[in-house]
């Protein structure tokens, strides 16, 4: 594998690093009385917003329909996150050292298991959230239930809910993708560096 | 009656044209009463309705700041809209927030003659950097029982109240110097002051001998804003009326009108009217404040208090000042002069420049403008005409720039747009006039219904005025709006000064009785407004920042403190019992949003004082006293949410010396409220 090769997957692995500089999804609530808009961001270690009581706002309006309470506290995934993600940085980083073509291909498939999962398990909890009221709750509506889109928006009673990646969520695509190049490109090289270097070839 | 008119057209048309006129009036007299007004439509610019309109959802360009006079208020209205944004109470208890009732704010209101409750507020002036105005604080005078106040203008809320020893009527008041170094304030009514921090029970024929004046100079903490009283100048007892700093060349000086030179004690409609010339008194108020520095000032008792609001627990408090310095004019030689100015000056107005001082005889025919440059000279050369209490009086010819002859009738207040003009209001005459600074000449007029008293230009006492507008505040109202029986609003008219002529825009009622008024463009306070209090931030002794930490618990007898929270839609606790016949209950609620516009309000039954409004994040107390056994209900006050009819609860109250224990608690286990447990 080229130097090159091998610093494209070193970026590749370090760009997971905006996971920790930017949240990885945002949840965009507008209603009428809500001007400016309301922004849950879900970061790969905490959860935030718009504004610092972003949290205690979404439960007060989510309270009078039944919905639990959401405090970063409930979400495990927050504690132990961060810590695949570290692992992902430094594997990808020794793959990028060492060069070797099959490590790229299984860190990029093992990248791209994870990023699924993660998907999985946040929609998991928005439906969870979304479907599991309290049968006391102040404001029932037959058969409603409040799912916040996973992408994209949904109208949610007086509310319109928008979900999109957020920055953080480019560092896995830029893994993923850029993995993939590095092992594409190495596919492409290896015939070629056969046939000019024989002796490693053999070796 | 027509055909009467008819008949005499065909006689002689020259009596047909006086009945007409007869006939005219006859029919006016027929439409007077509660019709409109006959006037309404004069100087109405064509396209006013677009000039004054702001869109739904669109903002002002300009805040303006009006006192509410006897109201003891201060109105803010967005310009040019004329729409009310707020009422900020000052020096008056305001049931509507619990202003001056709840335990946090009563010390605001606390003076040496005890609670004082309401005031006569009259000029308010907007703090200053470089001599132009910054959208930090507003100052505000009382003119009944002297005080000042200051308002933050990030909360638009009263902070800060210092009361003023050693005057009466502190009327001329309060003026800033151009970087906040002082505020200045002047007694409109002289005194017998007794040195020792009161009047002197005098004989009321002793005016002349024993009666003073003080102007007070008011430290302002240039990172904070708060007031120190510095130091006095006792002064002659003639009656300071109003005051305004110099500028420029003329920054360290301040000057002040007066009347009453003829030191009249009673009947001063006449006593005080008749030397053809008073006094305009310039005070160079950098040198004051050196003298006082270098040890000129004398110390004498005195006893005032000073309130201020703690920041973080919004807790008032007073502190009760037992000491003042003082300079006498005689010690400090060059601090004081006295310019005569005809009969019974009212307004001093400073222009932009600095150079000019217009001075407004309410009972002159001409208005005499001052100049800066030549009363430098005429000090230098010592161009006096005698003296007064050791204050030495300049000759008029010798500072007189010259005077603007046949202006209109009672001028009163003077303001500029920055481009060379002046506009001065007419009491008598009821118009707004216009004339050129240089030329000393009239150049446009604007009738204003009705007695105009003070006008204000955005800036326009600044170094830069924002010469787009002009709000006239008339004194009279009659028929300019549907008649409200006896009492009216009074009106403001908003005036486009940006061309050659000046067009009227808009009439809008008012609060009270605005005297005098400031604005700043918007950009300046909008951006800086506080959206709600943080938390975290609150200081209060008895703030509760969760639901788990309420608390209800008898202290001492008859003493029962509440600490609970208000949060969309419930009160933490809402069933209370335990509370006794005479209990003095304080009700500690905390509201726990951290959201913008969520205030929550708290009332109970029964309670002899008002509401507390509470804003998000912060702590307000309302005290009551239960007079007999039952249930009571308190409830939220201010529509906070779909389910805030729910946001109420009861308190049991028994008789003296039962047993019943208290208790306290909202809702069940288990029901799904954030962070709410039973706190049985």
């Amino acid at each position: 594998m080229k130097t090159y090769q091998k610093a494209l997957m070193i970026v590749a692995a370090l760009s997971l690093g905006l996971l920790f500089m930017f949240p990885m999804w945002k949840i965009y609530l507008k209603a009428p009385q809500y001007p400016e808009g309301l922004e849950l961001h879900i970061w790969v270690n905490k959860l935030g917003g718009s504004s610092e009581s972003v949290l205690q706002n979404f439960n007060i309006l989510n309270h009078y329909i039944g919905m639990e309470a959401i405090h970063a506290e409930s979400f495990a995934e927050l504690q132990y996150m961060p810590y695949i993600v570290v692992f992902f940085m430094i594997t990808g980083v020794l793959v990028g050292l060492i060069g070797k073509q099959n490590l790229v291909l299984g860190w990029s498939g093992l990248l791209m298991l994870g990023g699924a999962v993660g998907i999985l398990d946040f929609y998991l909890w928005l439906v969870k959230f979304g479907t599991n009221l309290d049968p006391m709750a102040a404001i029932k509506v037959p058969g409603m239930t409040y799912i916040p889109p996973l992408l994209g928006s949904k109208v949610l009673l007086n509310f319109e809910a928008l979900s999109l990646p957020a920055w953080g969520s480019l560092g896995i695509f830029l893994g993923i993708s850029l993995s993939l190049l590095v092992w594409i490109l190495g596919r492409k090289a290896a015939p070629l560096s056969q046939a000019r270097t024989p002796k490693h070839a053999v070796a | 009656m027509e055909s009467l008119i008819h008949k005499f057209k065909k006689v002689a048309p020259a009596a047909a044209l006086l009945m007409a006129v007869v006939g005219g009036t006859a029919l006016q007299s027929c439409s007077s009463g509660p019709g409109e007004g006959s006037a309404t439509a004069a100087g109405v610019s064509s396209d006013a309705a677009s000039a004054v309109y702001v869109a739904p959802g669109k903002h002002d360009e300009l805040y303006s700041f009006l006192s509410g006079g006897f109201n003891g208020q201060v109105s803010v209205y967005g310009l040019p809209s004329g729409r009310l944004l707020k009422i900020i109470p000052v020096f008056t208890q305001h049931g509507e927030n619990g202003y001056g009732y709840s335990e946090e704010s009563k010390a605001m209101l606390q003076t040496s003659h005890g609670f004082v409750p309401w005031d006569d507020l009259h000029h308010p002036k907007l703090s200053r950097t470089d001599g132009q105005t910054d959208g930090r604080w507003l100052f505000v005078n009382g003119n009944n029982t002297p005080r000042v106040a200051r308002i933050d203008l990030k909360t638009f809320e009263t902070v800060e109240i210092m009361e003023i020893p050693n005057s009466a009527g502190n009327h001329c008041s309060p003026y800033p110097t151009n970087n906040n170094e002082y505020v200045i304030a002047g007694t409109r009514f002289s005194v017998p002051l007794d040195m020792k921090g009161g009047t002197g029970d005098v004989s009321l024929d002793k005016y002349e001998e024993e009666f003073r004046g003080s102007i007070s100079f008011i430290k302002v903490d240039q990172e904070k804003g708060d007031m120190d009283l510095d130091f006095q100048i006792l002064v002659p007892g003639f009656d300071y009326d109003l005051a305004n700093g110099g500028k420029g060349p003329s920054e360290d000086w301040v000057f002040f009108t007066t009347y009453n030179s003829e030191k009249s004690g009673t009947l001063k409609e006449v006593g005080a009217s008749q030397n053809d010339r008073d006094y305009l008194a310039a005070v160079n108020w950098k040198l004051a404040a050196k003298y006082a520095k270098e040890g000129k000032a004398r110390e004498m008792p005195a006893n005032y208090y000073h309130n201020k609001v703690d920041k973080d627990s919004h807790i008032a408090k007073s502190t009760v000042k037992k000491s003042v310095r003082y300079l006498l004019p005689e010690d400090c030689p060059g601090m004081m002069y006295l310019l005569p100015a005809p009969k019974s000056p009212h307004g001093i107005d400073v222009d932009p420049s600095g150079e000019f001082m217009v001075v407004s005889g309410k009972l002159a025919s001409a208005i005499p403008v001052f100049s800066f440059s030549k009363m430098q000279e005429a000090i230098k050369n010592k161009a006096f005409d005698g003296e007064k209490n050791g204050i030495p009086v300049l000759k008029y010819e010798s500072v007189l720039k010259g005077e603007v002859k046949e202006p209109g009738l009672g001028p009163l207040h003077t303001e500029f747009d920055g481009k060379g003009n002046a506009y001065t209001s007419m009491f008598v005459s009821s118009e707004v006039v216009k004339w050129k600074l240089n030329e000393l000449e009239v150049v446009d007029r604007m009738p204003v219904y009705y007695s105009v008293g003070h006008l204000m230009i955005p800036g326009g006492d600044t170094k830069e005025p924002h010469g787009k507008y002009l709000v006239a505040m008339n004194k009279i109202t009659k028929d300019r709006y549907l008649p409200t029986g006896p009492e009216l609003a009074h009106s403001a008219q908003l005036i486009d000064i940006s061309g050659e002529k000046m067009k009227m825009l808009l009439d809008f009622p008012t609060v009270a009785e605005p005297h005098y008024a400031q604005a700043i463009v918007a950009s300046k306070v909008a951006p800086n407004s506080t959206k709600f209090y943080k938390l975290d931030a609150n200081k209060h002794p008895h703030a509760v920042k969760k639901e788990a930490d309420v608390s209800v618990k008898r202290e001492g007898k008859n003493v029962i403190r509440v600490k609970m929270t208000a949060i969309r839609s419930h009160m933490t606790p809402d069933n209370i019992e335990g509370v006794q016949v005479g209990d003095t209950v304080y009700f500690h609620v905390t509201n726990l949003e951290q959201d913008w516009d969520v205030p929550h309000g708290f009332a109970v039954m029964g309670a002899n004082n008002a509401e507390t409004l509470i804003m998000p994040g912060a702590t307000q107390t309302l005290t009551w006293v239960p007079k007999k056994a039952g249930v009571f209900p308190f409830y939220c006050t201010d529509f906070c949410s779909a389910l805030h009819q729910e946001m109420q609860g009861y308190i049991r109250v028994s008789p003296k010396g039962s047993n019943v224990p208290i208790t306290f608690s909202t809702g069940k286990k288990k029901q799904n409220i954030p962070g709410v447990a039973s706190t049985k």
